[in-house]
């Protein structure tokens, strides 16, 4: 709850500053915040904490608000010399930290009011962020999409709500769960879970419901699409996961086998169609659906090491992410061109950028010692203890197709002609940015019982 | 007024909100205009809001008919926000017309 007032507190703050006129002051001021609401977070771990049945702060809820407090940390730092290039930086920011209160709410609802309430917190700022480039169409049409997908999910998870509240006659999700095991043939509870189902998979981008997210992601900012491959990502699969695991986790019958085909199309369609695209950010947007496939895999087959995989898999993705479209950044703008060949021969001049990139792409493609390997290690350790071979078998063979569109960014890097060798010029906060994912990448790639201890 | 309500049966709300529902969707999927787009939107949700007071009704249970201002307090946070953005691609493209954006693709 301290998060929540926290966070709240500083976006009202984010908005003052402007008729205050302490713009300047702001940034600092949202990293200490961020920190003091990473500090009072922690705090409550191990104290579960329930509020009149609505929020219930357990150590789920701790953990995934901590590690969506760091990454939005990374990118505040990230983000920050975009969004002062503009004039309506502190309403961009002010924007971001109340989608944040939304992400802290999807971590820990107990009630499905709160649900829907943080997802719509969550996405009503970012459709705005998404299309916060007005001259741009591209980013019009990106921000128009993804409003138009994002309220169309909406309404499939407000009917699913609805459903499930005919049944069990409450929104309250330990007495869904006894209800629904009690009702568990009843066609209203089988249409809820799926209704529910695809209102969820059209916020966390799993095939056939990730149509919206290549356009998306690559008309936004790029800051902004590193916010919604990362923060976004992140929450949509703890509410996913939270939502399945207390309601729906005694009548796995009526939703694994449709999960199962959907998390095959996601990781077929995402990982082949990332190997045709030209533009880097477009090639990351796929990568982001395919990663989604490989993330719920660990929803399909629920066990107890569900929980750890899922956020480990979240944490170290999104930091990875966070690396790559932070030297998306500076290379795009550096040289006006998002594709693969803009770079090509940069690791002479570039040695930080080109080895950054290089750790996040091998993390992303699942390569030993980087934290990407761990993450699909343990999400395919618990489909194999739930007895999901054949989906890791098929899952195996798509990462081996990602490894191939990931190393061509690799290659272009090292082993193309230079192009030119001037340095590209990164700041100083880049520069933090990327010391601090690629040791993180590293770190958990070696030690990953940092993060899996926790839960 | 309640049991006004219960004089119909319960599976007729269940499926007038559901072919409401229905209608929402092929809208959403089949009208190229944006504005109609977004009052599909709405009939999706009002459909539900009607789904939920009938359950809430029949269950004797308050929470139904709460949860209905929550969503209508929602879907018009976000309507706001969908005319907004129509508004800044209206300026850029002089259409409401959801074919002209197709600059993304591949």
């Amino acid at each position: 709850m301290n998060t929540l007032i926290i966070l709240s507190a500083l976006g009202i703050i984010a908005l003052f500053a402007e008729i205050f006129r302490f713009r300047k002051a702001l940034f600092p001021l949202i990293l200490l915040g961020l920190g003091g609401a990473f500090f009072f977070t922690a705090k409550e771990y191990n104290h579960p904490q329930i509020f009149l049945g609505m929020m219930n702060f357990d150590n789920y809820a701790v953990i995934f608000s901590c590690a969506i407090l760091i990454i939005a940390f990374l990118w505040f730092m990230m983000a920050k010399n975009y969004f002062l290039q503009e004039t309506s930086v502190t309403d961009h920011f002010a924007l971001i930290l109340f989608s944040l209160v939304g992400a802290v709410v999807m971590v820990s609802f107990s009630n499905l009011t709160m649900l829907f309430l943080g997802i719509e917190i969550l996405s009503v700022s970012v459709y705005v962020l998404a299309a916060s480039d007005k001259s741009n169409v591209m980013s019009n049409e990106s921000g128009f999409k993804y409003f138009l997908m994002g309220s169309f999910a909406t309404g499939f998870l407000l009917f699913g709500i609805t459903l499930i509240y005919g049944i069990t006659g409450s929104f309250d999700l330990a007495s869904i769960h006894t209800q629904v095991a009690a009702n568990h043939d009843s066609g209203l509870v089988i249409a809820g879970i799926l209704l529910l189902m695809i209102g969820l998979a059209f916020k966390s981008s799993l095939a056939p419901f990730h149509f919206w997210a290549p356009d998306v992601y690559e008309g936004a900012p790029t800051t902004v699409t590193t916010y919604m491959a990362t923060v976004v990502k992140t929450a949509a699969f703890a509410a996913f996961f939270r939502l399945f695991s207390t309601c729906f986790a005694g009548v796995t019958g009526h939703w694994t086998d449709v999960l199962w085909w959907m998390v095959v199309l996601t990781l077929f369609v995402g990982n082949v169609s990332a190997v045709r695209q030209k533009s880097v950010k477009r090639l990351l947007a796929y990568s982001s659906v395919a990663h989604a496939g490989y993330i719920a895999i660990a929803v399909v087959s629920m066990g107890a090491a569900s929980t750890s995989a899922i956020l480990y898999y979240t944490f170290t993705y999104s930091i990875s992410s966070i690396s790559a479209f932070t030297i998306l950044f500076i290379v795009s703008r550096h040289k006006g061109s998002k594709d693969i060949s803009a770079f090509e021969g940069m690791s002479k001049a570039n040695p930080l950028l080109s080895f950054a990139m290089t750790v996040a792409m091998l993390s992303l493609a699942g390569i030993p010692p980087t934290a990407g390997f761990f993450a699909k290690y343990y999400v395919f350790l618990t489909a194999i203890n739930a007895g999901n071979t054949l989906l890791v078998l098929i899952a195996v063979i798509a990462a081996l197709v990602g490894i191939y569109y990931y190393f061509r960014v690799i290659i272009a890097i090292y082993f193309k002609p230079e192009q030119q060798l001037v340095p590209i010029k990164v700041g100083p906060l880049h520069r933090t940015v990327l010391i601090i994912t690629t040791i993180l990448t590293l770190l958990f790639g070696l030690f990953p019982n940092l993060i899996l201890g926790w839960i | 007024m309640l049991g006004d309500l219960k004089t119909i049966p319960l599976d007729w709300y269940i499926l007038l909100s559901s072919i409401l529902f229905c209608i929402g969707v092929m809208g959403v999927l089949f009208r190229r205009n944006a504005i109609i787009i977004f009052m599909s939107i709405e009939l999706m949700l009002n459909a539900v809001n009607l789904l939920l007071v009938a359950f809430s009704a029949y269950h004797n249970d308050a929470k139904g008919q709460v949860f209905v201002f929550f969503t209508m307090a929602v879907a018009a946070a976000e309507i706001a926000v969908g005319l907004a953005i129509l508004v800044v691609v209206y300026r850029n493209t002089k259409s409401t017309d959801i074919d002209v954006l197709n600059r993304l693709k591949g």
